[in-house]
């Protein structure tokens, strides 16, 4: 058996690590307290993000709605949630429930949920404009402190980032719910011949990727201090690619938290990365989609010569 | 596990006048039941006997249409409660988790601190009592298993405590990934769980297995349990005679027309089929007929150039998956095999489609005002008319069918047998597996596959059910 099968988190860690050399080459003042985080801070919503979208396609669906809901939510954030804490909450866990109550509706009612998430993505779209018409709004100044802090040795992007981890790491791979959860995505009938009611635990996962897309608009909007309706619109594709990146398959609830975080990393960097090669913004797209694919590509080599052998 | 008691003999399961339809077809009639604790019941019978219906009602995965499921022993409705416990034909394992992890999702109560440890330890020990020597780790991914190793776990699983005691354990077919070793230590955990007072429902097509465990032997045959006695009453003989024989009486109307067959068009792997053939595939449903016949269609068909008028065409059984386009009209989807044919410039002839499809629509009878109407507007039976209609309009001259009589009334389906022993005096070659042994007898010829391998080849006088059936099970006992 190949290492790299073996260990689906190896490939995702291999890619960053060889995409960071890179980058300290190329700009070796980002190997620096300041230059690391200034190249990371940003990659900590977008892990948030990932995690969400990582919980819905650990239960073999997908969410189209993600960035428009962390947009919404940033939008919260920067006017409810700056104005007074209590309304602020009371919203963003009438969100989360919100977000739970689709993934039931999506298993009761049988929906494709790339179509519900999708059509989501509008109402979540749409809220957003009108608490935010134009951008502004603020940044909670406790939020603010928080995603502007400065531990010693580490910065606060990594530190966060590898809390993230661990913490979804632990939820995920290690609790008994998380287990029940991935097994949902491997095999469904099992789970409920076993007895457990499919429909709660698809609420669960879906409540818990709302949850994280919450956190996710907070950490933006700490770290941007204003807030537009369409902030967070590319995290849908940003998170997808982030989740596969980082080892995790679309079926089968295959999906490594830590490796979802990496994958987050990988594409933060990859855009900073881009930029320090002067390439025009025009080709960066392209070039960060180039990225994935070789990435992709490299996993699929290693599984089917895998395969092969089997 | 249980102790056995004596004095409390109320059955772990009483089924009183259970019946269960789908729709109109009844699936179990009048299935009154007991099983005690101690007893191993033997159940057989041939494809579509209502083997698996039966066992569904009792573990509670689909609810009795008529008549009372109960569980006297513990007092409880509800078959998970009640101990009762089923290891499934089709593994009920998460292939992306660990042993101990599915372990966790069928013991619920398992949590706090260090429940992955308890679980391993729990499942290590089922595996070490049940398959001594097994190599199999309980951090394993079930996925990097092999198909028998899997099959061990599952089966361990379902006999480990999980928080409770097992009292009837449900298997179906659980030694059909295994070889003979495994199978043999498999046997001897399951005459000891029904000493120590747990009782077992053993679904197997290996009679020697059923006789070296079963106390008790269970017949079923179309919904109906034909025989219950005691496993010395029966001889293996007899049990295969109970089993074919019930009900149909010999078809004695049977037209013998006699074909001139020609020289052979198929030979691949053992299967061979002369000019005119109709030639049956039989056996147990899952033993190789639907793969030899993929295998033969593709290898022929698969190609990249359009060959025009194909050599073979094929009859799905499966409408959904690999027969009907769902949102075309009844006409496209009959006409599909014809385009390539009759296309001019590489447009479709609308009026030779059209005429083509009434002409059709007369000879076989669909039940339709227009073909213009959607294919999912007929019923299954119909559908099925119209795939044998798209594949008869061909020219090919062999047609391959994959149990295509699946979910179709008696009156279709004496229309097909007619239209196909009409089509085969015009010199047309059938391939036909299909999971009814009944059908078989429309056959000239009948290849019986067992585990992949043709077991036996029919024609003529031995041609007959009991034959089939003969064939299609273990005689012999497993090498241990």
């Amino acid at each position: 058996m190949n290492i790299f099968s073996r260990y689906r988190i190896l490939l995702p860690i291999a890619s960053l690590a060889l995409l960071m050399a890179v980058t300290f080459y190329v700009q070796p003042r980002t190997l620096s307290y300041f230059g690391l985080n200034l190249l990371f801070n940003l990659a900590v919503p977008i892990a948030l993000a990932t995690v969400a979208q990582m919980l819905i396609i650990m239960v073999n669906d997908i969410d189209l709605g993600i960035g428009a809901f962390v947009s919404l939510t940033a939008c919260v954030t920067a006017t409810f949630l700056e104005h007074s804490t209590a309304t602020g909450t009371a919203i963003m866990v009438a969100l989360i429930a919100a977000y739970a109550l689709m993934g039931a509706m999506i298993h009761v009612l049988a929906l494709p949920a790339i179509v519900v998430t999708l059509g989501m993505s509008f109402v979540w779209g749409g809220l957003a404009l009108f608490l935010l018409p134009s951008p502004g709004g603020a940044s909670p100044p406790w939020l603010r402190e928080i995603m502007t802090v400065k531990p010693p040795l580490i910065p606060m992007a990594l530190v966060a980032a590898c809390l993230i981890a661990g913490v979804t790491h632990w939820l995920i791979a290690r609790s008994g719910i998380g287990t029940v959860l991935r097994g949902m995505g491997g095999n469904a009938d099992a789970v409920r011949r076993a007895g457990w009611p499919l429909v709660r635990l698809k609420a669960l996962a879906y409540g818990l990727a709302g949850l994280f897309g919450v956190l996710a608009g907070m950490a933006l909007v700490g770290l941007t201090t204003s807030a537009d309706a369409n902030i967070a619109l590319r995290y849908t594709l940003l998170s997808i690619a982030g989740v596969i990146l980082g080892g995790g398959e679309f079926i089968g609830g295959k999906v490594s938290p830590v490796g979802a975080v990496i994958g987050a990393l990988t594409l933060a960097l990859a855009a900073s990365f881009l930029s320090f090669m002067r390439l025009s913004p025009d080709w960066q797209i392209g070039a960060q989609g180039a990225i994935l694919i070789a990435v992709l590509a490299a996993r699929l080599l290693f599984n089917r010569r895998d395969g092969a052998r089997r | 596990m249980p102790k056995r008691d004596a004095s409390d003999n109320s059955p772990l399961v009483a089924l009183t006048d259970v019946a269960k339809r789908f729709g109109a077809v009844a699936a179990l009639n009048d299935v009154n039941l007991e099983i005690h604790a101690g007893e191993c019941l033997g159940l057989v019978g041939h494809n579509g006997a209502g083997k698996s219906t039966l066992v569904s009602v009792i573990n509670g995965a689909l609810p009795a249409s008529s008549g009372r499921v109960e569980f006297p022993a513990s007092a409880t409705n509800d078959a998970l409660a009640a101990g009762v416990r089923s290891v499934f034909q089709e593994l009920s394992l998460c292939p992306n988790l660990s042993l101990a992890e599915n372990l966790r999702i069928a013991h619920a109560d398992l949590r706090g601190w260090g429940w992955r440890r308890r679980a391993g330890v729990e499942i290590g020990q089922s595996l070490d009592a049940l398959f001594p020597g097994h190599g199999i780790a309980v951090d394993a991914q079930v996925e990097t298993l092999s198909i028998a190793q899997r099959q061990m776990v599952e089966i361990a699983i379902r006999f480990a405590p999980l928080g409770g005691t097992p009292k009837l354990l449900i298997l179906d077919e659980p030694t059909s990934s295994l070889d003979a070793g495994i199978s043999s230590q498999l046997l001897d955990a399951i005459t000891r769980f029904c000493d120590q007072g747990g009782a077992i429902i053993f679904i197997s097509h290996m009679l020697g297995e059923i006789f070296r465990v079963a106390n008790r032997i269970l017949v079923m045959k179309d919904g109906h349990i034909v025989a219950d006695e005691a496993a010395r009453h029966f001889t293996r003989q007899g049990l295969v005679d109970v089993m074919g024989h019930v009900a149909t009486e010999p078809e004695t109307s049977q037209e013998q027309i006699h074909r001139e067959l020609g020289e052979t068009v198929i030979a691949q792997d053992g299967l061979e089929a002369r000019r005119g053939e109709i030639v049956g595939l039989s056996g147990l449903a899952g033993h190789g007929q639907a793969e030899a016949l993929a295998k033969l269609y593709l290898d022929a068909t698969s190609t990249w150039r359009n060959i025009g008028s194909p050599r073979m065409v094929f009859i799905a059984g499966d409408r959904k998956r690999d027969g009907v386009l769902p949102l075309w009209s009844i006409l496209n989807n009959m006409s599909l095999s014809l385009l390539a044919a009759t296309a001019r410039w590489g447009l479709v002839d609308h009026k030779s489609e059209r005429r083509t499809g009434d002409e059709w629509k007369r000879r076989i009878g669909i039940r339709t005002e227009t073909l213009s109407n959607p294919i999912l507007s007929l019923s299954g039976g119909n559908q099925q008319k119209a795939l044998f209609a798209r594949a008869l309009a061909s020219r090919a001259p062999l047609v391959i069918m994959d149990d295509p009589m699946r979910g179709v009334d008696v009156g279709t389906k004496q229309d097909v047998y007619a239209l196909v022993r009409a089509e085969a005096a015009k010199g047309r070659t059938f391939l036909w597996y299909s999971t009814e042994t009944e059908e078989m007898c429309q056959c000239d010829r009948v290849f019986v596959y067992r585990n992949g391998l043709i077991s036996a080849e029919l024609s003529g006088d031995e041609l007959t059910e009991a034959r089939v059936l003969e064939a299609s099970f273990e005689m012999q006992e497993p090498v241990a």
